[in-house]
């Protein structure tokens, strides 16, 4: 007969902390760095594995660092109707010299295209990390832009 | 004239705050319940009142909470679905963002009619002010007695607490969703078993739309009687449909189901920009087959676009006028598909690739001889073929845009280039 398996069976309550123990991580060390994944693991006595799993499944768990300026520029159909995505992306990709997936070598700013954020009724819109802003024209890209780069380092929202 | 019945709060000063919720009626529903109806009288209640699921199935939603296991001993659970991720739906971030308070009242209501002690609310990653609208409403609710042990002396427990998501249209898929919430990738489950009888962590598991949800404080007030006089034969109650597009006014306009859909874009969301013609409509979100002109004047119920040929999803509106290349709004619809397939099952995670692709090489006037073909083939592939709703859900708009647009994807391939173009 065979014996039973000596593994760990994780208690699944446990687990179940497991996307927000990763949002605290993500605040704490900036991104889900190998450090933070084994930090994680051995809080909720998860393997690294089973934590990582999890994270690269989900877009807004980072796997890499990015810039203290997270923009998302929604690409999503009534966004790109009223003339955002694209146009909005090829602004930015002009103005900060990044393309999607990049970030400025001062780290400031992240560029991120993703899709349909359910704030259709503010097209065309983006997401600058928690914040959201809607009905976004060349000029008020502009000067977001403008604003977010005399910003302080340290200070997260706008 | 319509009242607003689920948007009555949305506009006052400090929508979101227990105070002004209480101060126009708020919780009267939940002491009505918890102390005068018991559950199975609820349970009735809700199916008399022809409620049904607005995720975007359209379960009737008293036949669920009558799927729940009776049995006092086995502990229950309510998960409310918050993690609206069709594109073209933002009328759950309005309920959660202005009006949290009528969502709590639902959860609370709908625990005590099946037997549940605890409730989780899954929210889109997304939603950063909802979510923290969202727990300073539990907060409140705790401290005035709405939530925690003994709630308003009826001997009914109940403990809410909220989880976000991160990122990933699938965990909308309410197995997949349960999977997100015990901390794991969310791959949708095999069903059946259904969440009321395995759900989340084993248990029978309740699982609820918010906009369900806050239309149940409003059935215990007013009664079954008065949600089922509104809409049509199979379609009860109101609706918040999402206009979004080509609109002069786009917004959340809240109506009886069953009104217009040319009387929702031409009157409450003030006809198409710039007074250009109307080419298509998206009439239930993203992955619901598009529909043409000629078809307007349809009632927005299950049944009628449903007999259209499409369906009435999340209600969420999405118009195009005459500008739109519609090649390209089934490009950009195949790609966020493609991108949020879960990757479980082969028809969906390769077949939404290359459906993505077909329509790709079209737009771009790269077509290959036999790529529309490809992909209608491909989407009858799919269909029915995959592990979950998903598959479906990405065909719908593809094929739909193909059969009704046709002449418009035969240009891009025979002339490589756009008929229309936006830009
Ligand atoms: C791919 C997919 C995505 C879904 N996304 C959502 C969603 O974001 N919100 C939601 O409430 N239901 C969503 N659903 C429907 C849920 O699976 C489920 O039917 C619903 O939450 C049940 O609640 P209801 O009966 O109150 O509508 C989705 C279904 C599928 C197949
Ligand atoms: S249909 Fe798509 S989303 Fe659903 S299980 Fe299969 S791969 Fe995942
Ligand atoms: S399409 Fe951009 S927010 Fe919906």
């Amino acid at each position: 007969m065979l014996s039973e398996p000596d593994v760990q069976v994780s208690n699944p309550r446990s687990r179940a902390l497991l996307l927000s123990a990763l949002y605290s991580a993500q605040e704490q060390y900036g991104w889900l760095s190998p450090e933070a994944i084994q930090h994680v693991a051995d809080q909720l006595e998860l393997t690294p594995g089973q934590v990582h799993s999890t994270a690269s499944f989900y877009s807004m768990f980072k796997l890499q660092p990015g810039g203290q300026y997270l923009l998302q520029v929604c690409e999503g159909l009534s966004c790109y109707l009223l003339d955002g995505a694209d146009t909005l992306v090829a602004q930015i990709q002009k103005h900060l010299g990044i393309a999607p997936g990049e970030t400025t070598p001062d780290g400031k700013f992240s560029l991120q295209i993703v899709q349909c954020i359910a704030a259709c009724d503010y097209a065309p819109a983006i997401r600058v990390n928690d914040d959201l802003h809607g009905h976004i024209t060349p000029e008020s890209l502009d000067e977001l832009l403008a604003q977010l780069s005399a910003q302080e380092e340290g200070a997260e929202h706008v | 004239m319509f009242e607003p019945v689920l948007t009555q709060n949305v506009q006052r000063a400090d929508s979101e705050k227990i105070a002004t919720y209480l101060a126009h009626g708020g919780y009267a529903a939940t002491r009505q319940a918890l102390t005068g109806l018991t559950p199975g009288e609820l349970v009735e209640m809700v199916k008399q009142s022809g409620l049904r699921g607005r995720g975007g199935a359209g379960f009737p939603a008293g036949v669920k909470w009558g799927f729940m296991p009776k049995d006092p001993g086995t502990p229950k659970i309510v998960a409310v679905n918050a993690d609206e991720g069709e594109p073209g739906t933002f009328k759950d971030r309005l309920i959660i963002e202005c009006d949290p308070h009528q969502l709590l009242e639902g959860t609370i209501i709908a625990s005590y009619a099946v037997g549940a002690n605890q409730a989780y609310v899954y929210i889109r990653g997304e939603f950063y002010l909802g979510y923290q609208r969202l727990v300073q409403a539990i907060a409140e609710a705790y401290e005035h007695g709405y939530l925690g042990k003994n709630i308003l002396d009826s001997g009914f427990d109940l403990d809410v607490s909220v989880q976000r998501g991160a990122g990933a249209y699938i965990c909308g898929e309410e197995t997949a969703m349960l999977e997100s919430m015990e901390g794991k990738p969310g791959n949708p489950r095999l069903k059946p078993p259904y969440p009321a009888q395995t759900g989340l962590f084993g248990l029978p598991t309740l699982v609820q739309n918010v906009e369900t949800l806050a239309c149940i404080p409003h059935i215990v007030l007013r009664g079954a009687e008065w949600f089922a006089s509104m809409g049509t034969e199979e379609s009860k109650g109101p609706k918040i449909f999402s206009v979004s597009g080509h609109v002069n006014r786009p917004g959340n306009y809240e109506l009886p189901l069953g009104t217009k859909l040319s009387e929702i874009i031409y009157e409450h969301a003030g006809g198409i920009r710039g007074g250009k013609q109307l080419k298509a409509v998206i009439p239930g979100g993203a992955s619901t087959p598009v529909l043409t002109p000629e078809q307007v004047d349809i009632p927005m119920a299950f049944e009628t676009l449903a007999k259209a040929g499409s369906a009435l999803g999340t209600g969420a509106i999405v118009v195009m006028d005459e500008s739109t290349c519609m090649v390209e709004a089934a490009r950009r619809t195949a790609k966020f598909f493609a991108h949020e397939s879960c990757g479980r099952c082969t028809p969906c995670r390769i077949g939404s690739m290359r459906l993505y692709e077909a329509l790709e090489r079209l737009e771009r006037g790269a077509g290959l001889q036999d790529d529309i073909e490809r992909a209608l083939y491909l989407s009858d592939n799919i269909d029915a073929r995959t592990f979950c709703p998903m598959g479906a859900a990405l065909v719908n708009p593809a094929r739909s845009t193909i059969q009704k647009f046709r002449p418009e994807f035969e240009h891009h391939l025979e002339h490589r280039e756009c008929l229309v173009r936006l830009h």
